[in-house]
């Protein structure tokens, strides 16, 4: 993916924003890649885990958007336990996630669930998924 | 001896064979599951973005439910409870900050500081009951079953909660060899089975559970042992691979409880049929 990098491009408020929901320094990652290595969902993804990072390094707030991997996270916290410079990974794709949810944005809506979905998954399977996938 | 123990909305319902056999195992062991008289849904997942404290509410409100019955230790079962009530404990016991605005918003509820001990109950079987009492409680050996251990993402992460180090898998392992069973150690047993995601991405979820089946039944399992109600869910009746067991559930019948109340109905065709091979059921 060819980028354009500037000052424009840049968008200093989202990156202020995104560590402050997550609680993270996301300039603390060295693109290391071993978040993306441990991702038991890499194969679903269409950006790593890595290159979101890098990404939200660089401000890109109009493409993260447009990228699933926050969506596909599971929050299993394999990446977590695994950074090298004890990035939070998590809480960076929560925070993500986050963004769109409070703009009342649902991943996911309820109501268009199979019924036999709903009939069938455990209720921990329901309040979780509504709880990181719905607004 | 009477311990309190918080069930959580799934062991009520649909995993009834996680819940109650592990009430029964437990009175056979001499301890009673005191279920606390007034509980709430734990929220089944840790909120991760720092402002979002209305979500600890519902875990904190349980702890509190503890404290009025006594306090002291709190033993649950399901992995995603076990995380969520143990990471909502750590904000209220470390982060002063968050602990009061959390109290202040609870008019009714008294204060609440981090007291209680939550712990799951393969530690307290380890911690409390001992190897040497189990051992010498077991009626029904597993002998033959080649089991995997599968502790999943909850019972492991993040490592301030664990109920021990991340790749380590000693305290399933040391329980199932002490109910007799043949234990088959997979390096997969902390991947993820794509949890909530079966709701979003079933697809992605169904990839991530099927790379666990396949490793266990390269390694030689013939089933697999858990605590979580969603894990037994994306891995057992999702992909029908492989029997799955809750870990209660085996302790249930090698510590021989009434077969009503191992619940094997609720387990797939599969799962009983293997203990019947085996000659561990009739």
């Amino acid at each position: 993916m060819a980028i354009k990098l500037s000052s424009k491009t840049i968008k200093k408020e989202f990156i202020e924003k995104l560590e402050k929901l997550s609680g993270q320094n996301i300039q603390q990652c060295f693109q290391c890649g071993t978040c993306s290595a441990s991702c038991p969902m890499l194969e679903s993804l269409d950006r790593h885990p890595r290159k979101v990072m890098r990404m939200a390094q660089l401000g890109l707030e109009d493409e993260l958007e447009n990228t699933n991997t926050c969506w596909v996270c599971a929050s299993c916290h394999t990446c977590n336990v695994v950074c090298p410079r004890g990035v939070d990974l998590p809480r960076v794709m929560e925070a993500l996630r986050q963004m769109s949810l409070r703009k009342n944005i649902n991943y996911i809506e309820p109501s268009e669930l199979p019924a036999e979905t709903i009939k069938e998954c455990p209720q921990i399977a329901m309040v979780a998924g509504f709880r990181k996938l719905t607004s | 001896m009477k311990i309190l123990y918080y069930p959580g909305c799934t062991l009520k319902t649909k995993a009834k064979n996680l819940g109650n056999t592990a009430k029964a195992s437990m009175s056979l062991l001499g301890v009673e599951l005191e279920e606390l008289s007034r509980w709430n849904c734990c929220g089944a997942v840790h909120s991760l973005t720092d402002d979002d404290l209305i979500h600890q509410v519902a875990p904190v409100r349980v702890l509190i439910r503890a404290m009025e019955q006594g306090g002291g230790k709190l033993v649950t079962l399901c992995s995603m409870c076990y995380n969520t009530l143990a990471r909502a404990n750590l904000i209220m016991k470390n982060d002063v900050e968050k602990r009061d605005t959390i109290n202040n918003f609870m008019d009714e509820e008294q204060d609440y500081n981090g007291d209680i001990e939550v712990i799951h109950l393969l530690s307290y079987l380890n911690d409390e009951i001992g190897r040497e009492k189990l051992k010498e409680s077991v009626k029904t050996p597993l002998t033959g079953l080649n089991i995997a251990p599968y502790y999943g993402c909850t019972l492991q992460r993040p490592r301030e909660v664990g109920i021990e180090a991340p790749g380590k898998f000693e305290l399933m392992t040391d329980f199932l060899r002490t109910l007799g069973a043949n234990v088959i150690k997979i390096r997969e047993a902390d991947m993820c089975c794509g949890s909530y995601q079966i709701l979003g991405n079933p697809e992605a979820a169904g990839t991530a559970s099927s790379v666990i089946i396949n490793a266990a039944r390269k390694a030689g399992a013939d089933a697999l042992s858990m605590s979580c109600p969603l894990c037994e869910f994306n891995l057992g009746k999702k992909q029908g691979g492989l029997p799955t067991y809750y870990f209660t559930q085996l302790m249930a019948i090698a510590l021989g409880a009434d077969p009503q109340e191992w619940h094997l109905e609720l387990n797939n065709k599969a799962s009983v049929e293997l203990l019947k091979e085996k000659g561990i059921i009739n």
